[in-house]
């Protein structure tokens, strides 16, 4: 059997761990964001790009945020589906607004640094396409779970969906590398080192930082949530049949 | 020496940070509201 983390297999140690780490990843997110926009702008403008190279201080964590939260879903999709944690569950539930939302950043802060560099909203190019196409995953999958009032097979079933989708994270990812696309290649997190001049490196890995920590809190918040409406429900049965 | 001026290209860069901005507002707000809601219910079925 896999071992999964301990707050993952039972829900007292998982809300007495989530009751401190959700503010301290919330602080986390705040400071490094403070500290990720300062070194941002206080960068040159590229000399190319000219200012719309601070749009990549919050377009690259948006985009990596998508798909990492998509393999957080993912991971907790696969315990729930095979060991039936019903924590792992609210954790593939809870990360599917969030993954939404960042997917949504990305999207529209490439689109704000796309008209002025490319000269256009939108191109259908793989990395653009894969791109959506996770959103519309992710849409899917909140859509799948709000449809079933059985929590049991809709658990089920948004899982199985989470698991088929993941294949989309190596298409987004090598999309640049598989297809001539007007999306620029990988150039923070790629075999080799950045492709990034320090200036402009700092920022990015900071900002990305603090995209993890600002989702670390959300997710430990929501999870909470959810296991707080598990017990309300269970409760409102019982009182329900007493 | 913080930069701000984004000049011709300010029709991009700030939009582009408000997204942002409005994007983390809703998910903070949501977040917590889902959390909170949920909490006082359980917690008054506990108490009957």
């Amino acid at each position: 059997m896999i071992p999964a983390p301990a707050f993952l297999s039972n829900p007292e140690r998982f809300m007495a761990f989530s009751r401190w780490a959700a503010p301290l990843f919330g602080v986390m997110a705040v400071v490094l964001a403070l500290a990720g926009l300062w070194l941002g702008f206080t960068a040159p403008e590229d000399y190319q790009q000219g200012a719309t190279v601070r749009i990549m201080f919050i377009h690259i964590p948006a985009a990596w945020m998508s798909e990492f939260v998509y393999a957080c879903l993912a991971v907790a999709s696969f315990l729930s589906l095979v060991f039936r944690h019903a924590l792992a569950d609210a954790a593939a539930q809870a990360a599917a607004p969030l993954g939404a939302g960042f997917t949504v950043l990305a999207l529209a802060t490439g689109s704000l640094w796309g008209r002025p560099m490319w000269g256009t909203w939108w191109v259908w190019d793989a990395r653009l396409t894969s791109v959506l196409a996770l959103f519309l995953i992710y849409l899917a999958y909140i859509a799948l779970r709000a449809s079933l009032d059985d929590e049991t097979k809709a658990a089920r079933a948004a899982a199985i969906l989470a698991l088929v989708g993941a294949v989309n994270l190596p298409i987004i990812h090598y999309s640049v590398t598989w297809w001539n696309t007007l999306h620029q290649g990988a150039s923070v997190f790629r075999a080799g080192g950045s492709a990034l001049a320090p200036v402009f490196y700092w920022p990015v890995i900071l900002m990305v930082l603090a995209y993890m920590a600002s989702f670390g809190s959300l997710w430990l918040v929501r999870i909470r949530g959810e296991v707080w409406r598990r017990r309300a429900e269970t409760a409102a049965l019982r009182a329900a049949r007493a | 020496m913080l930069h701000f001026e984004t000049g011709k290209y300010a029709f991009y860069v700030w939009p582009a940070y408000g997204i942002t901005a409005l994007m983390f507002a809703v998910l903070i707000a949501t977040s917590i509201g889902h959390a909170r809601r949920w909490r006082k219910r359980a917690e008054s079925f506990s108490r009957k």
